[in-house]
């Protein structure tokens, strides 16, 4: 066979990053009818919406990478909300379930602690029991969300100021939750291309037999994979509380974990395993997040939010399939 | 137009974005004859049947099949019309009988809604016994061998009355008795008139049931002859375009300490009582028949399965190896049967296949510069072809995509190195090339383990030969190094077949 000629593929730059133009149209076209978009203001209101669920799907492409799924995360959040909003109650609370007061920090922290133990229970199960991810997480799914509710009936609210600025602060106008969104972003994006871990996860999802072959701990790897996850979703969590001054048990990250999936399935992320970039994912949530806000601008019926971005995941997907059926 | 060819293809040309993968080639074929097609991978057969069927319409080019002028658009239609590809990877549904395989998309209907379950399995049955085909149309599809699921894939080909079959390596996963048995039905097929398009690899059994045969060499048409004006050397000549060497470079090197010692090991029912030792700088051949346990035992010593019974020392210290984890830290490296199942990593490039294996050694952040480097080294030793590091490996042939394996491999450095048929579906040229690496690698002092099904290749290729058979050890033969024949082939076939055994008392 002849060679392909080296240098830029135009064809392959275009379709790799398809959904960046997709973007890009979105834009102008919102921008045109309603120049409001383009404003400072609601760019801002764009990203900061965007970025509790933007962490999750930093989360969840890990585990469709490598050919699994993780449907738990928005219970995950919701748990990792109610536990770690009830230790940064302020003292003058109406109803407080107990009077331990922590740092922070250190509430956030036991907020990811929470989602990374969930996550390695369930990348456990999915590793040595080889139940499919879609039922392991399933389960935790709907145990994480009782537990939740187990543990406060009510809305745990009147947060401390200081576990607040970790979604509210403002720097240069931007709350510091897209940071911190921004942050996990790249952390994500470093492990996938630039460490061992990332590696393994695309050789794993993209054949198992031959990972293990080549000396890669299958099933250590896929543990890490929904801890990752389940740390993101416990991020997600307690930063969500943090941003409504209020861990709400029956609805905080409800349906999150479908978002999440949808963002990263329209960035590029392939269900059969093994495809994933990190760029893709965030046009993803972009692309998601443009439409949301789009929506609301234009008024548009909350219904009609769902139709399109329903059509727009399916699309993506037909998109994808036909880009990997072009073998030769 | 000619009546004596049932098909006739002329200047067909076939592009892939980049690539020309025929350019103008043909292929006549006389009915009721088997017409092999021979080239090295990559030089074009399997494209040009794709063509041919309508997997991949041809770019340009003609095909006249029984008199007319065709053009499919699908296998299907293909199939209506009277040709049909066995492929080489069988595609059943496993989890249905025989039955609804042979009868997928057209299942006899008794009316539009219900189906004619009675009619169906009768005319398997028929169909079976017409082609004296061994099969129980009630087996689940995933309880039957390899041999067994090809013969229901000629069971439907016959069922479409058809006037052509292509075989893609038919009998590249078969055992000789079942070979044997195909070769019969290709017997029967030819006397009703069918024409047969075979590809295969396998000198032997080519110059057995051709009748004609065209070679291809780079997506061009060679030649065509009658298989009786050809011999083996006259053939590799026209694939390859050049003479090559010869096929077992075997070097006789020195033969070091012992380094692997394996006693008594056992793994489940696959296999029992295999003890051995493997020197330094030796070559030790397992021979048998394909389900022997030879691919059993190799996966027991490197972490696949677990071993159930025995002890396996390296360098005279007892080690555990309970992962292919573990076999990687003792410098053990194992270059795997079933190259897509779990060798390569078909959406990663050439690069990252390479290292896969190494990925330790390349730091935290990973150094890609680095892993590119090594890459290119190694792969440039292993002389893999390929228009660029960032290719994806499924891109590349089959004898391309085992060099990127093998230097996978090397690239750790193994003491032990352990082959299990290394040059399955490969074609002569690689064949040879992948030999000369395996000596070369013995001569710098690496213990190699080497399971092959094609016995001149054993026999070419090592020290001393393991036989075994229904999973025990018949005998170690030593290389005769006097003498034309390093190892005496009716004897290895007794082995082979267990009519020999050297460790009946071991039972």
């Amino acid at each position: 066979m002849e060679a392909t000629k080296k240098g830029f593929d135009f064809k392959k730059f275009m379709s790799d990053n398809a959904m960046w133009f997709v973007l890009i149209i979105l834009a102008v076209a919102l921008t045109i009818v309603r120049p409001a978009f383009l404003s400072i203001a609601n760019l801002t209101t764009l990203f900061t919406s965007e970025s509790i669920k933007g962490i999750i799907t930093c989360g969840v492409c890990w585990t469709i990478l490598s050919k699994g799924i993780d449907l738990g995360p928005g219970s995950v959040a919701a748990l990792s909300a109610v536990i770690s909003a009830s230790f940064v109650q302020s003292d003058d609370a109406l109803s407080r379930l107990h009077s331990i007061h922590l740092p922070a920090i250190v509430a956030i922290v036991l907020a990811m602690l929470i989602g990374a133990v969930v996550g390695i229970i369930i990348g456990w199960l999915v590793a040595y029991t080889h139940i499919h991810p879609f039922i392991a997480t399933l389960g935790s799914q709907l145990i994480c969300r009782a537990l939740a509710k187990m543990y406060s009936s009510a809305p745990v609210s009147n947060l401390d100021e200081g576990f607040r600025n970790f979604a509210i602060y403002k720097v240069a106008g931007i709350p510091m939750v897209v940071f911190i969104f921004l942050l996990i972003f790249i952390i994500s994006w470093f492990m996938m291309t630039q460490c061992r871990f990332g590696k393994n996860i695309f050789a794993i999802g993209g054949n198992d037999q031959a990972a293990r072959v080549a000396g890669i701990n299958v099933e250590k790897n896929l543990v890490l994979t929904y801890m990752w996850s389940g740390i993101c979703a416990g991020l997600a969590g307690a930063l969500l509380a943090a941003r409504t001054d209020s861990a709400d048990p029956s609805t905080n990250g409800l349906q999150y974990e479908f978002d999440a999936i949808a963002a990263a399935t329209v960035g590029g992320t392939s269900q059969t395993g093994g495809v994933c970039r990190m760029s893709g994912v965030m046009s993803g949530i972009l692309v998601l997040g443009v439409i949301n806000n789009g929506l609301v601008l234009l008024g548009a019926n909350d219904n009609l939010t769902q139709i399109i971005k329903g059509l727009i995941i399916v699309g993506a997907v037909v998109v994808d399939m036909r880009k990997n059926a072009k073998k030769p | 137009m000619s009546e004596e060819y049932i098909l006739e293809m002329q200047d067909i040309v076939k592009e892939f974005p980049g690539v020309r993968a025929l350019k103008g080639v043909q292929l006549k074929v006389r009915p009721g004859t088997v017409h092999t097609l021979m080239g090295e991978n990559g030089a074009g057969k399997s494209t040009l049947m794709k063509c041919l069927i309508g997997i991949q319409p041809p770019t340009s080019g003609k095909i006249i099949f029984d008199g007319k002028e065709v053009e499919f658009k699908n296998p299907l239609q293909a199939m209506n019309c009277g040709i049909t590809m066995i492929h080489q990877e069988l595609s059943p549904v496993p989890e249905r009988t025989v039955c609804e395989n042979l009868w997928l998309g057209r299942f006899p209907m008794k009316n539009p809604l219900i189906c004619d379950h009675k009619r169906a399995r009768q005319e398997a049955l028929d169909l079976f016994q017409k082609w004296k085909l061994d099969l129980n149309p009630d087996d689940m599809m995933k309880d039957l061998t390899v041999a067994k699921q090809q013969m229901v894939e000629i069971a439907k080909a016959v069922s479409y009355d058809t006037k052509v079959v292509i075989m893609d390596e038919p009998t590249s996963a078969l055992t000789e008795t079942e070979v044997e048995h195909l070769f019969s039905i290709i017997a029967d097929l030819k006397s009703k008139n069918v024409a047969i398009i075979y590809i295969s690899h396998k000198m032997d059994e080519i110059f057995r049931i051709s009748d004609d045969i065209t070679v291809f060499r780079d997506g061009e048409y060679v030649g065509t002859d009658r298989a009786a004006n050809l011999d083996v050397d006259k053939l590799v000549t026209m694939m390859v375009g050049r003479q090559v060497g010869n096929m077992f470079p075997k070097v006789d090197c020195p033969i070091g300490d012992v380094i692997l010692e394996v006693k008594d090991l056992a793994s489940g029912r696959a296999f029992e009582h295999v003890s051995f030792d493997l020197h330094r700088g030796e070559i030790l051949g397992f021979a048998g028949l394909v389900g022997a346990g030879r691919t059993e035992v190799v996966e027991t010593i490197f972490g696949i399965r677990q071993k159930t019974a025995g002890q396996i020392f390296i360098n005279g210290k007892e080690v555990h190896i309970k992962s292919p984890e573990d076999a990687i830290k003792n410098k053990i490296g194992l270059l795997t049967e079933d190259r897509r199942g779990n060798g390569i990593f078909g959406l990663l490039d050439i690069t990252e296949n390479t290292v896969m294996a190494n990925l330790k050694n390349y730091g935290f952040p990973q150094n890609h510069k680095k892993m590119k480097e090594d890459a290119i080294k190694w792969n440039k030793a292993m002389r893999t072809k390929t228009p660029s590091m960032e290719q994806k490996i499924m891109n590349l042939s089959g004898g391309n995509q085992q060099k990127v394996l093998v230097a996978r491999w090397l690239l750790l450095d193994p003491d032990i190195l352990i082959v299990d048929e290394p040059t399955r579906g490969i074609d002569v040229g690689a064949k040879a090339e992948i030999h000369s690496i395996i000596t070369k690698l013995a001569g710098e002092g690496k213990a190699i383990i080497m399971i092959s099904s094609e016995l001149p290749e054993v026999s070419g290729m090592a020290d001393r030969m393991i036989v075994m058979y229904e999973g025990h050890m018949m005998g170690i033969l030593d290389r005769n190094r006097e003498g034309d024949t390093p190892f005496d082939s009716d004897e290895v076939m007794k082995y082979a077949h267990g009519e020999k055994n050297d460790f009946a008392t071991a039972k």
